[in-house]
């Protein structure tokens, strides 16, 4: 387990060709229940990286590890040179105002209106009197398409919006890096669509690089760059590379089969 | 052959078993519908002597069908697979066919069936004790992180919003107010009540007043507000922390750098110590009031004498006693609240457990500090 200096926050849009999170020898446990183990990989900048893979074979859980939110068993991560894994709180919180994060059901904050929720981040890390952040929060929810929804709360719109909401909140602040858990998880087919396009749009006016956790085929193919398989039988990640090129050359069965929607049955024995 | 209405008049579910050599055949006729009842697969046991080698299914006769035949042929099957007999199902009406053969496609996940096996008694006394330490530092880390969080709002650093306190205060203090008003007076009358058949036996009811301006402001007034507040405020912090952590609402503020801790816990259990002395003191004269009336109605007191009974009665010691215990029984119940919130797993069934968990502990926490304040102040002589 090497340890690559435990320097400042870089932000990693300042250095174009490192990656900007990079995983190393990550093993994630429950106890004495590997959910993963030896993961290597590294996502690079511009990039929509998606980690797919069946369900409950620990997308999410990974996800949680690469934002602090579940400490390794073993090795760590990297946000460039950063080594995110040994840092303490104060340092962590530091790259993490660089970070936008989407949770599965949008995690809006249901006792506050969705420009207060979006207003937050900007009202808690910025010097912004209270009707700019207004201001800002209106833009961010017209950016998802929820224009005149500010004073909304988030039980009284649908799923779908909620989702869109929680991006607006996750873009609040600009971040260089965005999660996204299981974003088309429960949406119908347009909406999906549509979050996928905003999705590439957002990489590309922001210049963000992009984690999506999911197990939608369409998704994978029409926005990844890049990707991470993880195997839920093996426990372990089996295979990373572009999505629409693994569909092309990968020769694991188990890949082949997750693609191909079960269609490539594995050949017995 | 599709299930049907009207079971009544629908033919008896019937197997019957034919032997030919090492072949059992299974006929299978009649209704089979769930509402006639269930024939097990275990009656197939009996007919599997050692000479069987093969087993057919027969259902020609059949007139109507559902899960219950295809549960028995399922369960059939595998008694057969244990004892290594080849089964046929080519004869099977064909949509029962494909049913049968779908709920055998995928095989038993290995280790997937939970295991029902009792540990021995070491190993569960062990067990227990290793859950019950995790508890306890779990408490001593939350309790760590709270006093941390605390320094930080005194020293007005901490981040949360202002409007958040300003609601919990509301809820924790304005709305208590109808409950605390019933049981406080409720429970000087009883107290009364309780003292004015006594004491008048001795021609001493003017006394009633003494007792129940002691017994209120000393201890239960700060008691009876506690124990609503710990049923009222303390499940409710529960519960909502609960649910934004069942929600992730809780790690969309870790991750963007603000603490749960200040943001949540920290305005919910200042409001508590906040309100808390304040409706001590609203229960400790609504009690007196109750009393009063007591007095007035039934012991013929007026309420000139009661009130200056009750005033040469309760010391100043006494009175903010009363009042510093309210305010330790404010932050028990916050802290309780708000551990189990934390606490809560990941279903709607343990925030359940939760907001219930942070009930009892509050009041348990509650009472226990009311048996030491009794003996610190016995030991102090207020």
């Amino acid at each position: 387990m090497s340890d690559t200096g435990t320097g400042s926050a870089t932000r990693p849009r300042d250095d174009s060709r490192a990656p900007v999170i990079v995983v190393r020898n990550l093993t994630m446990a429950y106890g004495d229940f590997v959910v993963m183990r030896d993961l290597n990989f590294a996502i690079n900048r511009g990039d929509v990286f998606i980690v797919m893979g069946g369900s409950g074979c620990g997308k999410s859980t990974l996800m949680r590890h690469m934002i602090g939110l579940q400490e390794p068993a073993t090795g760590e991560v990297l946000y460039g040179n950063f080594n995110f894994t040994r840092a303490d709180t104060l340092e962590r919180d530091r790259v993490l105002r660089n970070v936008g994060v989407l949770y599965q059901g949008g995690a809006l904050w249901s006792s506050m209106t969705l420009a207060e929720n979006v207003g937050l981040p900007l009202g808690e890390f910025t010097d912004l009197a209270r009707a700019e952040i207004r201001d800002i929060a209106s833009l961010k929810l017209a950016l998802v398409g929820l224009k005149g929804f500010e004073d909304y709360f988030p039980s009284q719109i649908s799923g779908g919006m909620q989702k869109r909401a929680g991006i607006a909140r996750a873009i609040a602040l600009d971040p260089s890096i965005l999660f996204f858990d299981e974003p088309s998880a429960g949406l119908d087919p347009i909406s999906s669509r549509l979050l996928d396009k905003l999705i590439l749009e957002l990489r590309d006016t922001l210049g963000a690089t992009v984690v999506v956790v999911t197990h939608e085929l369409a998704s994978i193919f029409e926005i990844g760059d890049n990707s991470v398989f993880l195997d839920a039988e093996s426990h372990t990640m089996i295979a990373t590379g572009n999505p629409r090129e693994l569909f092309e050359h990968s020769t694991d069965p188990r890949v082949r089969r997750f693609l191909t929607r079960g269609r490539e049955e594995p050949a017995a024995g | 052959m599709r299930p049907e209405g009207g079971a009544a008049a629908l033919p008896a579910p019937g197997v019957s078993f034919e032997r030919a050599d090492s072949i059992l055949t299974v006929h299978c006729s009649g209704s089979w519908t769930l509402r006639r009842g269930q024939t097990r697969a275990e009656e197939i046991e009996y007919e599997l002597g050692p000479e069987i080698r093969r087993v057919a299914f027969e259902t020609a006769d059949l007139r109507h069908w559902d899960s219950s035949l295809v549960a028995f042929i399922t369960g059939a099957i595998e008694i057969c697979a244990a004892r290594s007999i080849e089964v046929d199902t080519s004869a099977l009406a064909p949509g029962l066919k494909r049913l049968v053969e779908l709920a055998e496609a995928v095989p038993e996940n290995r280790g997937a069936r939970a295991r029902v096996s009792r540990p021995p008694l070491l190993d569960r006394v062990g067990l227990a004790t290793i859950r019950y330490a995790e508890g306890g530092s779990a408490f001593v880390s939350f309790m760590g992180a709270l006093v941390i969080a605390f320094a930080r709002f005194l020293g007005g650093q901490a981040r949360f919003r202002r409007l958040d306190l300003m609601i919990a205060i509301q809820d924790c203090g304005a709305r208590a107010f109808g409950i605390v008003t019933l049981i406080s007076f409720l429970v000087g009358v009883i107290l009364a009540f309780m003292g004015a058949v006594q004491l008048q036996q001795f021609g001493a009811a003017i006394y009633v007043a003494d007792l129940v301006a002691i017994g209120m402001v000393r201890d239960m007034g700060a008691m009876m507000t506690a124990i609503i507040m710990a049923g009222r405020t303390g499940a409710a912090y529960a519960a909502q922390l609960g649910t934004m952590k069942v929600t992730q609402e809780i790690d969309a503020l870790t991750t963007l750098g603000l603490s749960p801790m200040e943001f949540l816990v920290v305005p919910r259990v200042f409001a508590l110590i906040l309100m808390m002395p304040l409706l001590c003191v609203y229960s400790d004269l609504l009690g007196i009031l109750g009393g009063a009336v007591v007095g007035a109605g039934m012991l013929g007191i007026t309420p000139g004498n009661y009130m200056r009974e009750t005033v040469a009665a309760i010391g100043l010691g006494s009175a903010f006693g009363g009042i510093f215990k309210a305010t330790v029984y404010g932050i028990i119940i916050g802290i309780a609240g708000c551990l189990r919130g934390f606490q809560c797993g990941n279903s709607s069934s343990s925030v359940g457990d939760a907001a219930t968990s942070a009930v009892v502990t509050g009041i348990v926490y509650v009472v226990v500090a009311c048996g030491l304040f009794a003996l610190l102040f016995n030991i102090l002589g207020i």
